[in-house]
């Protein structure tokens, strides 16, 4: 089946009221009707209609949202799905979220860089017109800021990585969450830096906002070692770094052998699923329908744990964003591969690609 | 009993494999081009659909005046036409898929009829588009209740034929679902009794979704909606501060009353009963309907049907040419082939089930020029004439005997130009 936006968190009593008339509608829905008055009015998925696409530098676009009024919001950091139509054809991404959560207007932004070759980055950065309506998954993501601002903080972001630091730093400015904050950038050259203006302006309006900015092709690459003269203190702080995958593997073991692992905090866009040090006990997972038992060893997806026992498994991209993968899971402990949060459901929906057995799992399948 | 001769006998086995790659390229050619105008064309039909439906169901609201009964009939019937032909057997045979919209795709899609979407897939999308018009394995070749072809073995059942085909043109739907549950497979105890189960469930719940919404939903909503306006309309000519005045000393003219409740009691029956035949009716047209077109798709005298032997070892090749000689055609408007679904182009639709059908219109003509070429006929003709033949076989085979009707032969060009 065709991946579909978050159901939208709507009133119980409006949902109630739906659900009552629904039979004089059948087999449609209410909805379908309320649809063509305002696409937005949907309660089967969340929409969202494209007010204004901003330039930026670097060949990236911000593309300003007027999500429907179910919209419930984010926290700086965390990233949404997104559903275009480009040639007739649905697609979908996950981008982080750039605006803060805080604006005044209620709208809400990306910030797209055109990848060549690519589908919807090219399409959002250069054809997309206001007016269009998007579709708009879930909003996830544990790369927030901590509850309480009581060390300083420290953000390593390279290229795109700033888009989800930069909706951290548009919800701190106003307050006085910018009193002890430095910015490491590195960006390749020095007039394509996304949001350069917007820093260079924080930079300058703050006294505790440091940016140090690191044009890659003149001052050579940004190694983790280079924070001992850049950010001297960079052990008492909480850190946030998001950017390409070399970069964040090389500031864990930084921080794993110099510094205290629990302070950094990172974003990737491509999570990496189990791996060697897996925790947890694994379990099995039972196929309901097929009668049908699969062993699932730590750090392994159900996904990957049927499909070892033969069963035809729903998937798409593998890594958590596009949901095609879910399946109703009857009962049973399981354990988030990429936070290791360990959860109870019953009768729950889960991303099975994501997702891995914690004892004995039943699966709807 | 004559073996008609085969229509494509003439073709070698390279000729097929040849005209296999032509048929596939047309197929290739046209899903590489499907973008934002294909879109552009379901999502109109869909709106199209739901705008005349509401229209209808408006109208309905005032169903005691004649002139709004007969519109909103009208603009039911041909909202459900719609619904069912070109939106729910397009859209459940995978022809949209390709947009990968949830809300409009085959493994979400339900329709307003009787079958379950699940059932019909089976036994439209899967049987009958595969074995189509081998005998004793297409069972849509006379639904299993009518002898459709001469080839049929004759039974005195078969006498009361055209009595069952009234019934079915009226309660098509219903002959529809009874139809993908598979009866001869029940009969003959091959299918277990749990599927059965659960085609009985799903009908069942579609039956009465169907029943409440049409017999008693709406006609409600007429009702109560007339009853209200009634009041409104025929308000007693007292001031709201006499009324008042009157309610607080307890002074109610209960005479009054009484016949006013009587009255709105008799509109609101009233309005409820010419909804409920309105709907009624509605139903019975888009029967009519898709019962007319369907049947055309493939017992017109010139399609041709096949023995198990003679799709052994069938090749791609065999399969397309299959298809191609086993549909027929309709000429009409194109206005006729929206409501039709676009099965007026039922040749084009079994040589490419999943290809949407606003598309076969564009690709008809090269599908004639590929018969041309291989001497191959292309079965068509106006409603009038494919119907009229439908209907006469239908009379005919229900006695004993009766023999293939002749056939146009190999498609020349020119003739259908000529035709249409
Ligand atoms: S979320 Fe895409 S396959 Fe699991």
């Amino acid at each position: 089946m065709a991946e579909v936006g978050m159901r939208p968190p709507a009133s119980p009593l409006r949902r109630r009221a739906l659900r009552a008339l629904r039979w004089l509608f059948t087999p449609l829905r209410p909805d379908d009707y309320l649809e063509l008055i305002n696409p937005l009015w949907s309660t089967r998925e969340l929409r969202g209609r494209v007010e204004r696409v901003e330039p930026e530098r670097g060949g990236a676009a911000t593309v300003l949202i007027r999500p429907g009024f179910d919209w419930v919001g984010h926290r700086p950091g965390q990233y949404v799905r997104l559903g275009v139509v480009i040639d007739g054809v649905h697609h979908w991404r996950a981008y982080s979220l750039t605006s803060s959560p805080d604006r005044a207007d209620g709208l809400i932004s990306v910030t797209p860089k055109r990848v060549d070759g690519g589908v919807v980055s090219p399409f959002l950065v250069d054809r997309v017109h206001p007016g269009e309506v998007v579709r708009l998954g879930e909003v996830e993501g544990s790369f927030t800021l901590p509850d309480r601002l009581d060390r300083g903080l420290l953000f390593v972001t390279a290229g795109s990585g700033i888009t989800p630091v930069m909706s951290m730093l548009r919800h701190l400015a106003p307050g006085p969450g910018l009193r002890d904050v430095v910015h490491v950038h590195s960006a390749r050259e020095a007039d394509g830096v996304t949001f350069g203006d917007e820093l260079a302006a924080l930079d300058e309006q703050h006294q505790g906002f440091r940016l140090e900015l690191r044009i890659t092709g003149e001052d050579g690459r940004f190694t983790p070692a280079d924070l001992d003269t850049l950010c001297p203190d960079w052990r008492e702080r909480e850190t946030y770094a998001c950017g390409p995958g070399e970069l964040l593997d090389a500031l864990q073991s930084h921080w794993k052998r110099h510094g205290d692992a629990g302070r950094l905090h990172h974003e990737r866009f491509q999570p990496i699923v189990g791996g060697e040090d897996a925790e947890g006990s694994g379990g099995t997972v039972r196929f309901a329908h097929r009668n049908l038992d699969a062993d699932c060893p730590p750090g392994t997806p159900i996904l990957v744990a049927g499909e070892n026992a033969g069963v035809d498994m729903p998937f798409g991209c593998r890594v958590g964003v596009c949901h095609t993968c879910v399946l109703p899971i009857r009962e049973g402990r399981i354990r988030d591969l990429r936070t290791n949060a360990v959860s109870e459901k019953h009768n729950e929906i889960v991303r099975t690609c994501v997702h891995g057995a914690e004892g004995r799992v039943t699966v709807e399948l | 009993m004559t073996a008609t001769e085969h229509p494509f006998a003439h073709l070698s086995e390279n000729q097929l494999a040849e005209l296999a790659r032509e048929f596939d390229a047309i197929h290739d050619q046209v899903r590489a081009d499907l973008g934002e105008r294909d879109r552009r064309y379901i999502k109109g039909v869909i709106r199209l659909h739901r705008q005349i439906a509401v229209a209808g169901r408006a109208l309905l609201l005032g169903s005691r005046s004649k002139v709004a009964w007969t519109a909103g009939t009208g603009c039911l019937a041909i909202a459900k036409i719609l619904e069912n032909m070109e939106i729910g057997h397009n859209v459940l045979h995978g022809q949209w898929d390709w947009m990968n919209d949830p809300c409009i795709h085959s493994s979400t899609w339900d329709w307003d009829t009787a079958s379950t979407a699940a059932a019909w897939k089976h036994s439209h999308n899967y049987i009958h588009h595969t074995y189509t018009n081998i005998r004793g394995k297409d069972k849509d070749l006379g639904y299993e209740i009518m002898r459709i072809d001469p080839h049929q073995k004759w039974h005195p059942a078969y006498l009361a034929q055209p009595l069952y085909n009234l019934l079915l043109m009226a309660f098509f739907e219903w002959g529809v679902a009874v139809h993908d549950m598979d009866v001869e497979a029940i009969r003959a105890g091959e299918k277990p009794m749990k599927d059965v189960w659960h085609d009985i469930k799903g009908i069942s719940g579609k039956a009465r979704d169907q029943i409440l919404k049409d017999y008693v939903g709406w006609p409600l909503v007429s009702a109560l909606a007339a009853t209200a306006v009634g009041r409104l309309v025929h308000r007693e000519p007292r001031s709201r501060a006499r009324v008042l005045a009157d309610r607080a000393r307890g002074r109610r003219r209960k005479g009054a009353v009484r016949a006013r409740l009587a009255a709105a009691r008799a509109e609101g029956a009233g309005t409820f009963a010419a909804t409920f035949w309105a709907d009624f009716t509605a139903n019975i047209i888009r029967n009519l309907w898709a019962h007319s077109i369907i049947f055309c798709g493939h017992f017109p005298d010139q399609t041709y049907t096949f023995s198990q032997d003679e799709v052994r070892d069938e090749t791609r090749g065999g399969w397309y040419v299959r298809q191609l000689v086993g549909a027929a055609n309709i000429t009409g408007s194109p206005l006729f082939h929206l409501l039709s679904g676009n099965l007026g182009y039922q040749v084009e639709h079994h040589l490419f089930p999943d290809m949407p059908s606003s598309r076969y219109a564009e690709i008809a003509s090269q599908v004639r020029e590929i018969c041309r070429r291989y001497g191959l006929p292309y079965n068509t003709g106006p409603l009038s004439k494919q119907l009229g033949t439908v209907h006469r076989t239908i009379l005919r085979l229900a006695f004993p005997g009766g023999k293939v009707r002749p056939k146009p032969g190999p498609y020349r060009g020119d003739e259908l130009e000529r035709a249409a």
